[in-house]
């Protein structure tokens, strides 16, 4: 077998805004190799729509500090406070650092970064809605983007694009390095480094209806766990609340920050009941939330599933300005102008708030007693710093991406002069290429397809925005059976040139793997808190559960640990809008 | 309501065989389903083997760039409804062909790199956001929106000709610097497009156009960059 070896001072694994941006910082250290199993700017991040936040204060007074007490509010307080101080203090220069570097923010008359209204983000402590998010139309994602990643070829930030990682390799409680397939070929690669940036962003495709991209399916955290690491806050995932009905397709908050408004079948704009001081600009799991109990009350639009994002009041310039991109989506998938007619919608899952716990410098942590290890780093979607806690706020992940994303280039850049250089044992080489050989061959009865529907559909019935005992505890035994069917896959496609056939089936591997970590986190934690709401327990209940859930892999299944909550300055307080 | 499409899908399994071969496979689709969901139908149920790009799935990352009934399309953001029921389905057209439908872009995304294909501006950056006006924000709004996916590029008989050729995307990544007003490097990056094989090659033919899933008038922006050039001297090269 023939293997390929490179080295580069700095391996980043992920050409989304959180590996571009830390490819940026490293580059000015030593050498850099930024691995991406599609090419760079198809990487999701480019799908973001509505914005970044910052309080620039160009539309509005505002304040870090709002930023920052709104962000422990949407959290519902199991964000960590200093980490959250952290983010909301750089969002300043680093949106600025952002246009220097060539992002084409939309514009206010006198030329300075647009800003606009989106969920949770208020002035005074949630007196008011306030325009926070910078944006370019509702291409934020890919203005931002295309410009970090240009930024990464001026500098000379090697690009391995199309390679699929299949291993991290950590011994000794240190990084070595990484494996990968070349996807062109399959030919293996191994890429020895002294730091490792993991930003591989996240796993929504583990549920049915999700606006993430197929690529979304989060095999490296499941490799970390695999190795007996933690996983953080796994039971917090995200359901958007408005996602294209039937498609999942997102529709930007930013459409509700320009003036629209949800209704419900008998035409109530129904989040007054819900939230009365800032209505349809509450945070996503309060309005996901109330849309699912007006469609469960039999208030969904024609008594149906699904309720209505009414544009139609909203300036037909504004739409055609601000909101390009979901105008167009709304015609071409569900042949609606959105001026003319209101927009089919249910909640879509979104983003994932858990992930791999790590310091606010990326460090990634191997307990919840703050020890780290050696060389390996994590920022954006795949890590929990945590920043998001149980809800993220709209317009808080790209800059969660990079304010962390420089954060753990920086660290990683600060240990390059003693650091030694990783090692990766040629036994753990041969070991990755029999499984995948042992994938080519199989000839089993099941089909990777087959059990992938079966895994999203048992994931979005039974832990998606309402979850129970009973019905999560179905979960986990269905996701037994699901794995024991894995065993047992088969794959038709048995050639080297880019096998997609078998790629596929080495991600589900691994998103049964993480699907157990989400349905065991959600079923231990006895309480309802942002995202996470069990119908059993209702309550959010701080006396408990003011904690995070550290998740690892036991010899006889998943054990928990708990880390508390880093509070500051904000007490928690009964969360209402 | 759903129906019964044919696909007509020309494959190379370079492993297998060296030519080319036309496979047709038989898919039951809804009216709502893209060109997509019956590419992964057909992977899924009944040929694993069949190979092509995806991952944003609604138009906006530039992976399933083919060519569907003999225009390059986005699979994902064309509806099964809106074409006949058999649909034809090759790769993008001159570029090498790894797979079935997966092409070899390198050449592609090359010629964006001949463009200095980054904002320059040496100047020492100010406190705060560099000042620029909706208006001139304007100027670059269409050519900020490509996504990359190479259909006009390909499409293009000048580039089918002429391989060098930077071809319709490079040279609208270039306009969208040229014109931005932050950038410092114009000499720099009219010197790199107005070369044998730059912007003069443009015969204003408008594939690009035809086939831009983001709408780009790629065309008017070529003409733009041609006066720009003419106006500070860089007439060089064909005319
Ligand atoms: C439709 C949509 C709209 C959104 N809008 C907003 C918004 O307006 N504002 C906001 O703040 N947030 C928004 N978000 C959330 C935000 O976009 C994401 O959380 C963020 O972009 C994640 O960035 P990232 O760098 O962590 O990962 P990504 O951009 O997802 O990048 C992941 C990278 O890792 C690579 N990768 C993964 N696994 C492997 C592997 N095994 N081998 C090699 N490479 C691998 C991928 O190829 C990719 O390059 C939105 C999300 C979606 C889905
Ligand atoms: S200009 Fe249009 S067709 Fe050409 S690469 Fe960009 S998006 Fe694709
Ligand atoms: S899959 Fe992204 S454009 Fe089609």
């Amino acid at each position: 077998m023939e293997i390929n070896k490179h080295y580069f001072d700095t391996v980043i694994i992920g050409s989304g805004l959180a590996g571009c941006r830390a490819a940026i910082e490293c580059i000015n250290h030593g050498t850099v190799g930024v691995l991406s199993k599609l090419y760079p700017t198809r990487s999701h991040s480019t799908a973001a729509q509505g914005g970044i936040g910052a309080a620039l204060g160009n539309e509005e007074e505002d304040s870090p500090e709002w930023h920052t007490y709104d962000t422990v509010k949407g959290s519902d307080f199991l964000g960590d406070q200093d980490a959250i101080e952290i983010m909301c203090y750089d969002a300043i220069p680093t949106i600025i650092e952002l246009e220097h570097m060539g992002v084409p923010f939309s514009r206010t008359p006198e030329g300075k970064i647009a800003q606009r209204r989106f969920g949770g983000h208020t002035r005074e402590f949630g007196k008011a809605p306030v325009r926070r998010a910078c944006y370019s139309a509702d291409r934020t994602g890919h203005a931002v983007l295309f410009a970090l990643y240009e930024q990464c070829q001026l500098k000379g930030v090697r690009f391995f694009q199309e390679f699929q990682v299949l291993d991290i390799v950590v011994e000794n409680n240190a990084v070595q390095g990484i494996i990968a397939v070349n996807i062109k070929d399959g030919s293996l690669h191994v890429f020895e480094s002294k730091a490792v940036i993991i930003a591989s962003g996240g796993y929504g495709k583990v549920f049915k209806v999700t606006s993430n991209a197929y690529a979304s399916t989060g095999e490296c955290l499941s490799m970390l766990f695999r190795q007996g690491l933690p996983l953080e806050d796994m039971e917090f995932f995200q359901f958007h609340p408005t996602g294209l009905y039937g498609l999942g397709i997102l529709i930007t908050e930013g459409a509700r920050g320009e003036g629209g408004i949800l209704i419900n079948g008998k035409g109530e704009r129904f989040m007054e009941r819900y939230a009365p001081t800032i209505k349809d600009l509450a945070p996503r799991d309060m309005v996901s939330r109330a849309i699912l109990t007006e469609i469960r009350e039999g208030r969904g639009i024609d008594g149906k599933d699904y309720v209505y994002l009414d544009l139609r009041h909203v300036d037909r310039k504004i739409l055609e300005e601000r909101l390009p991109e979901i105008t167009t989506f709304c015609k071409i998938y569900m042949g609606i102008d959105p001026s003319e007619a209101p927009i089919p919608v249910v909640p879509t899952a979104h983003y994932a708030m858990g992930g791999i716990p790590t310091d606010n410098d990326g460090r990634v942590l191997r307990d919840i007693d703050g020890s780290v290890v050696e060389g390996l780093y994590a920022a954006g979607e795949c890590a929990c710093v945590s920043v998001h806690g149980a809800n993220r706020l709209g317009c808080n992940s790209l800059l969660d991406t990079v304010v962390f994303g420089r954060r753990a280039g920086k660290a990683a850049s600060s240990t390059l002069k003693t650091a030694t250089k990783g090692k990766v044992k040629k036994e753990r080489i041969s070991l990755i290429a029999d499984c995948v050989d042992m994938i080519r061959r199989s000839n089993g009865r099941e089909t990777v397809a087959s059990v992938r529907r079966d895994l999203q559909t048992a994931m979005m019935d039974k832990c998606s925005v309402f979850r129970k005992e009973e019905e999560l505890k179905v979960l986990l035994d269905e996701l037994q059976a699901l794995k024991e069917r894995y065993k047992d896959i088969s794959i038709a496609d048995k050639s080297n040139t880019f096998n997609t056939d078998l790629l596929e089936a080495i991600e589900l591997g691994h998103m049964l793997t993480l699907s157990e970590v989400i349905a065991s986190c959600a079923l231990q934690r006895t309480e309802s808190r942002g995202a996470h709401c069990r119908e059993d327990y209702p309550k959010r209940d701080d006396e408990n559960w003011l904690k995070h859930t550290f998740a690892f892999q036991g010899d006889k299944g998943i054990t928990f640990k708990y880390k508390p909550v880093k509070l500051t300055r904000f007490k928690p307080e009964e969360r209402k809008y | 309501m759903s129906k019964y499409y044919t696909f007509k899908i020309k494959r190379y399994l370079p492993d297998e065989n060296p030519s080319t071969r036309w496979d047709e496979f038989r898919v039951k689709l809804n009216s709502m389903e893209r060109v997509l969901d019956g590419l992964v139908k057909i992977k899924e149920t009944m040929d694993g083997t069949l190979t092509f790009r995806k991952s944003c799935a609604h138009g906006v990352c530039g992976s399933c760039a083919m060519k569907i009934n003999g225009q390059n399309r986005l699979a994902c953001q064309t509806l099964v409804k809106d074409l006949p029921e058999t649909i034809e389905i090759e790769p993008l057209p001159a570029l090498p062909v790894i797979k079935d439908l997966v092409v070899d872009m390198t050449m592609f995304f090359h010629k964006n790199d001949k463009v200095l294909p980054y904002l320059i501006n040496d100047e020492p950056p100010p406190e705060r956001e560099r000042i620029q006006s909706p208006e001139d924000q304007h100027k670059i709004l269409e050519s900020i929106t490509c996504i990359m996916c190479g259909s006009c590029t390909t499409s293009c008989p000048v580039f089918w000709a002429d391989k060098e050729y930077l071809g319709p995307s490079a040279l609208l990544k270039a306009y969208r610097f040229l014109f931005d007003t932050r950038d410092r490097a114009t000499e720099q990056r009219l010197e790199a497009i107005t070369g044998e094989h730059g912007v003069w090659r443009c015969h204003s033919i408008f594939n690009c156009v035809e086939v831009c899933p983001k709408e780009i008038d790629i065309t008017k922006h070529i003409l733009k960059l041609k006066r720009l050039a003419v106006k500070k001297g860089f007439t060089g090269g064909e005319k």
